[in-house]
């Protein structure tokens, strides 16, 4: 597999013979810093890190250099010509993309021999490529359309499309998300080369030579990957767009607004595109702290399902079933429930997409009706220092920090499918570093070489009790990081799990070189468990049993945690939610209300960065926003809260804890020593765990659909129908053992 | 590409700057103060006694044994054992300059290897891949004198350092890889490779590479790929294969001929080598003469020797005589061919080649007499490269595609007079542009068309549509 560590020791190696050598002939003076280089863009000054590309060197002087092939964030493969530049003494044009600076180099951007290269390459790439456009989803925001019109000529000398006509390619089928049109392609190796360095899956590649080089996946199969979608983005042509989104809108009718994705607790940045109240596409956005510029497909192509199976009304139970009805009614019917109770027995329950207001909202709710007990759906050790601490629940290395890591040990946590953009994160760094990753759980693809550990808890005790072999690598490392999945901890034993990893973090923390390094990490599934736990919420379900509740508010939660034979079967349930799916099932009351795409909220990502959602569209039909309804609940059920505007909401996020008045950032969490020694004053009995520490979702076909939204989305459907199908065929790679 | 410019010539002048070496200037100036030099002014016919391959027609024993009886092997203990220094003094004296096509200077290239051991092994490549058209003056070495290609190896391979050799050689020369690797194994066993070469202490492998019939796997940086096991497309220069490589190790690509002379120079002197030839086209060479002619063949003869001589002494002249020439194409299929007014008078060398706008190539002469359809010719080099194109960077790749569908229109004039011109543009479109050199060798066969046979393109096109407006 491609790792390109090794190449960059050999360079190191060349750069410390050559400060020797420095070092030897002016034994005097000190090594001297890397100078930097001067060189002229259009006669214009300026003086760039030795190593520069000549194309970077013109985006420091503002020149925009066109482009197809280059990408920030690949390879460079230089194929494309596009972003050919004169450069003085050179006698014929360079291409930038590709070219280091040299010392007084003098680069003419804009000079007759730059613009005939282009004019030319253009000429070159247009002459084969259809003139669909006005059937071509690219159109309008198509790299070629808008550099032919900068650069390219203003007429066409294709006189052999009289005789011979363009070439035409086949189309491929490469699964139920990307469309492709094969003809369109100007073989820019784009896709490839984001297939094969940042998705991990070498599935694309080229066939053929010259003028019949077809882009594909050689024989046909699905492309059978978590980041697949972000090749749609990377095209710079029609050739590869989006099937669901295929002929439903034009770039220029939809309106874009920035947000945040609940799919996951990675909290990637969004663009949803929508058009007459109706979200059309997800697009990512650049946030190099979090999801640099990629989504998951989950994030991009789950949107049909904010369409289908939605709560659109009221509903009230009425005989088994679930009959439609107006707010009024519904509101009062949860009034007659409430006071029927004893409001010590009423509860709530949040669900993975819940909102930091609605959860605010709910909590202050209920404690003024006099109920105490508020739980999220994810299940936390408690038996410790437990939520006390925000570092015991976060992720605190943060993602970008992933990149300066050495070694990581993942226990319990498959986070190609929990966090796909994590996941890329560590193949990142695995490429571009020494990294040497360990993993205990299953033995799952995870796109990058590791140390399998092994399954049992046998391990975990022997790296706690540093006898296990990888300890000597986490001790000697400078800066480890644990990342620890929730799946492991929703047992009865997570207990032990838990005490026993953080063991080895305070082990490690304790002889770190950098004091200021983070070790431990919580890797979140759900987009709202960190803003619960730091509301006050209980982690787990487990609660409502105990406390026998009669009355149970659900926000949201449709995970399948509360069932009726895991609560009181007398109890009452009102759902407050925006999909028919597990929890209105149960409900006594149904409260219609907004999903992420159409509320502004706040939500809290994994690492404790909080973030601002906006809203993009109305919720359909009655469906109102979540603290709206809550807050008018609130007022019938004569405990109103003193809220009426959503910056009231807010105010009091921030009482409850400052970072909420912080979006965008991540407060560095401390008191680890605190909370380790508060867990070891408190002795548990060691016991054994029986069964294996292992993530739930193992292969790709678990990755679709994990909340309401993805579970009506006809789109993630598929795509389970595609790799179910997709292991029937022999020349897929097959996916690690279940 | 063994007969295209492995390293063309602009990429050379690159090459020489990023080295921060001085620039070969294409102009030699002399200075008016300086003493004229005894320089010869006539050049060939090569002397028997000064031959360097004198198994070139498979008269004698291919094998060790032969191969010793004519002197390879001789003394190569001892030039091992006078140093790298040596060895690249006698090569840069000699004047010899690559024979793969783009004529780098070998002393100078073999010399950038010469940086510090940074924990990284070096590699010597032999190109073996010769997909020329027209071109078979490295397969008459490795079928009937291999041992002078191994001899070669260790030689060059020990001025540069290098832990071993890669011979990457053509797909469907099966018999030359046979005979080959008879050569490697029987030096192998007599102890002149491998641990302790020669006895000199040195530790020397020589592995053969066959390739699958790609000619772009001739373009040292797509070679290199190919020998790691990828498709081979050129890779982006910089970096220089003598910085990362085969393996992402130091390399240095160099073609059969060129290496294999190497011994002999260095037991004969550079001073004899360059005794030979022009200022800056030093030596001998092996010529192929094809086409029309009346004995087409390979011959070694002194560099330089007017093109003519070549053809009437070697070849048996043109077929219906010298006046019935029509052009040639002076150095493989990617060089653009002179008419025989040129012919006339034009020498066989690097320097007096590019004066007449055309390149000594792998210097195969692809002879056309009056008889031949001269665009029928190019339209099916065209062909060659369209079909040989890698596909990777776009001028090539759509570019190729469209000259060739314009090339066979102007074979039967089914075109526009406009068009010439528009194919020329396009060819120079091409040129230049692309990562490797193969979109320059295809476009210049083009452009030699057009520069020389211009009215011949016209006439066609006026005979077509008279055609046309008679039916």
């Amino acid at each position: 597999m491609l790792r390109l560590w090794p190449l960059r020791q050999v360079a190191k190696v060349q750069n410390v013979l050559g400060g020797l050598t420095q070092i030897a002939t002016k034994s005097t003076q000190p090594a001297p810093a890397p100078e930097l280089v001067e060189v002229f863009i259009d006669d214009k000054q300026v003086f760039v890190e030795p190593g520069t590309t000549v194309l970077q060197a013109c985006a420091v002087a503002g020149v925009e250099i066109p482009r197809f092939c280059y990408h920030d964030r690949l390879s460079i493969a230089g194929n494309c010509r596009m972003c050919l530049v004169e450069v003085e003494r050179s006698p014929k044009p360079v291409a930038s993309c590709a070219m280091p600076v040299m010392k007084g180099m003098k680069v003419k951007t804009d000079s007759p021999m730059t613009r005939k290269a282009r004019e030319g390459v253009m000429e070159f790439l247009l002459m084969n490529h259809p003139l669909d456009c006005p059937i071509c989803d690219q159109g309008g925001e198509c790299d070629l359309q808008d550099q032919s019109m900068a650069f390219g000529s203003d007429r066409s000398r294709f006189t052999d499309n009289a005789f011979t006509g363009k070439r035409a390619v086949e189309d491929k089928n490469i699964g139920p998300l990307i469309k492709t049109i094969m003809t369109r392609c100007i073989q820019c190796t784009r896709c490839i080369r984001f297939a094969s360095e940042i998705a991990g899956v070498d599935d694309l590649g080229t066939s053929g030579r010259g003028t019949d080089m077809q882009v594909g996946t050689y024989v046909e199969k699905m492309f059978k990957s978590e980041l697949s979608g972000n090749v749609i983005d990377l095209c710079p042509v029609g050739a590869l767009t989006s099937k669901p989104y295929a002929f439903t809108a034009r770039p220029w009718e939809i309106r874009k607004v920035e947000s945040i994705d609940v799919m996951d607790a990675v909290g990637s940045n969004i663009v949803v595109g929508m058009r007459t109240n109706e979200v059309m596409r997800v697009l990512p956005r650049v946030n190099e702290d979090i999801n640099e510029e990629w989504i998951s497909d989950k994030t991009r192509f789950a949107y049909d399902g904010l369409k289908r199976q939605r709560l659109t009304t009221p509903f009230i139970n009425v005989d088994g079933q679930l009959v439609p009805t107006d707010w009024e009614t519904a509101f009062v019917k949860v009034a007659e429930k409430v006071k029927k109770v004893d409001p010590k027995l009423i509860a709530g329950v949040a669900g993975s997409t819940a909102d930091a207001e609605a959860m605010v909202c709910l909590k202050d709710m209920i404690n003024r009706l006099g109920g105490e007990l508020l739980c999220t759906e994810d299940s936390f050790p408690l038996n410790r220092s437990g939520i006390d601490f925000r570092s015991n629940y976060i992720f605190n290395t943060t993602i970008g920090g992933i990149e300066q890591a050495d070694v990581v040990l993942l226990i319990g946590t498959n986070p190609r499918l929990e966090a796909p953009l994590i996941n890329a994160r560590i193949r990142k760094t695995w490429i571009h570093s020494e990294v040497c990753v360990g993993v205990l759980g299953a033995p799952v693809d995870l796109s990058y070489e590791y140390q399998y550990l092994g399954d049992s808890f046998i391990v975990l005790k022997d790296l706690a009790a540093g006898t296990h072999p990888m300890c000597k690598a986490l001790a000697s490392a400078n800066k480890p990081m644990i990342i620890l999945g929730t799946d492991c901890l929703q047992g009865t034993e997570n207990g032990v799990i838990y005490n026993a990893v953080k063991d080895i973090a305070e082990r490690l923390r304790k002889n770190l070189k950098h004091k200021d390094w983070k070790i431990f990490n919580l890797l979140q599934k759900n987009a709202s468990q960190v803003g619960a736990l730091d509301l006050g919420y209980q982690p787990g379900v487990s609660g409502l049993k105990a406390l026998q509740a009669e009355l149970i508010f659900l926000l949201g939660a449709d995970a399948g945690t509360v069932s009726k034979d895991k609560i009181n079967p007398s109890s009452s349930v009102i759902y407050i939610g925006h999909h028919g799916d597990y929890g209105a099932q149960i409900a006594d009351v149904v409260l219609p209300a907004a999903a992420y795409t159409e509320k502004d909220a706040i939500y809290v990502n994994t690492e404790g960065r909080v973030q601002l959602a906006r809203q993009a569209v109305n919720p359909p039909g009655m469906a109102r926003h979540d603290w709206k309804i809550i807050r008018a609940l609130s007022e019938i059920l004569g405990v109103a809260l003193p809220y009426d505007k959503l910056a009231d909401v807010r105010a009091r996020l921030g009482e409850i804890s400052p970072t909420f008045d912080q979006p965008g950032q991540v407060n560095e969490s401390g008191f680890e020593a605190q909370a380790y020694q508060l867990q070891t004053e408190i002795k548990d009995p060691i016991v054994n765990v029986n069964t294996a520490i292992s993530p739930t979702m193992l292969k790709l076909k678990d990755f679709y659909m994990t909340d309401p939204i993805s579970r009506a989305s006809l789109t993630m459907a598929k795509c389970i129908q595609a790799c179910k199908e997709s292991e029937k065929n022999p020349y897929s790679k097959q996916e690690a053992k279940a | 590409m063994a007969g295209l410019a492995r390293i063309s010539p602009n990429v050379t002048v690159s090459l020489c700057r990023s080295q921060g070496l001085p620039v070969l200037s294409t102009l030699v100036r002399h200075n008016a103060t300086e003493p004229a030099k005894n320089e010869k002014k006539t050049y060939g016919p090569l002397k028997d006694q000064d031959r360097i391959f004198t198994n070139l027609y498979g008269r004698y024993d291919f094998r060790l044994k032969g191969a010793q009886a004519r002197g390879a092997w001789y003394k190569t203990k001892e030039i091992i054992l006078k140093g790298h220094e040596w060895i690249l003094k006698e090569i840069t004296t000699s004047g010899l300059r690559g024979r793969g096509g783009a004529g780098f200077p070998t002393g100078m290239k073999w010399g950038f290897m010469n940086k510090p051991f940074d924990g990284r092994p070096k590699y010597l490549v032999v190109n073996a891949d010769e997909g020329e058209p027209g071109t078979c003056k490295d397969r008459e070495i490795m079928r009937h004198d291999p041992h002078k290609l191994v001899e070669g190896c260790l030689v060059a391979g020990f001025a540069m350092h290098a832990r071993a050799a890669y011979i990457y050689i053509r797909g469907e020369f099966y018999n030359e890889a046979s005979n080959l690797q008879i050569a490697i194994n029987e030096a192998y066993k007599a102890g002149l490779i491998g641990k302790n070469a020669c006895g000199s202490g040195y530790d020397f492998d020589v592995f053969v590479h066959r390739g699958a019939g790609a000619y772009i796997c001739g373009e040292e940086t797509a070679l290199i790929e190919s020998i790691e096991g990828k498709q081979g497309k050129p890779r982006l220069k910089p970096p220089f294969p003598a910085d990362v490589g085969v393996f992402g190790c130091p390399t240095t690509v160099s073609n059969v001929e060129t290496v294999a002379v190497a011994p002999d120079i260095c037991r004969r002197g550079g001073t004899w080598f360059a005794s030979f030839g022009r200022e800056r086209n030093r030596g001998v060479k092996l010529f192929n003469i094809s086409g029309q002619v009346n004995n087409p063949t390979t011959v070694e003869e002194e560099m330089s020797i007017p093109l003519k001589d070549l053809i009437e002494r070697h070849a048996g002249g043109v077929i219906g005589g010298w006046d019935n020439l029509l052009a040639v194409i002076p150095g493989g299929s990617s060089t653009p061919l002179i008419p025989k007014s040129v012919c006339d008078t034009v020498l066989m060398d690097f320097d007096d080649l590019i004066r007449v706008q055309t390149g000594l190539g792998t210097a195969a002469l692809i002879v056309m007499n009056k008889q031949c359809d001269v665009v029928r010719c190019i339209a099916r080099l065209i062909d060659f490269y369209k079909h040989e194109s890698c596909g990777q960077c776009t001028p090539c790749r759509e570019g190729v595609n469209w000259m060739m569908k314009i090339m066979h229109r102007f074979q039967t004039g089914n075109a526009k007079r406009d068009e010439i011109d528009m194919l020329y543009e396009l060819s120079k479109q091409i040129e230049g542009h692309t990562i490797c050199a193969l979109g320059d060798g295809a476009a210049w066969p083009v452009q030699g068309l057009i520069r020389h046979f211009r009215p011949e393109l016209e006439k066609r096109m006026d005979d077509y549509e008279k055609k046309a407006a008679r039916n």
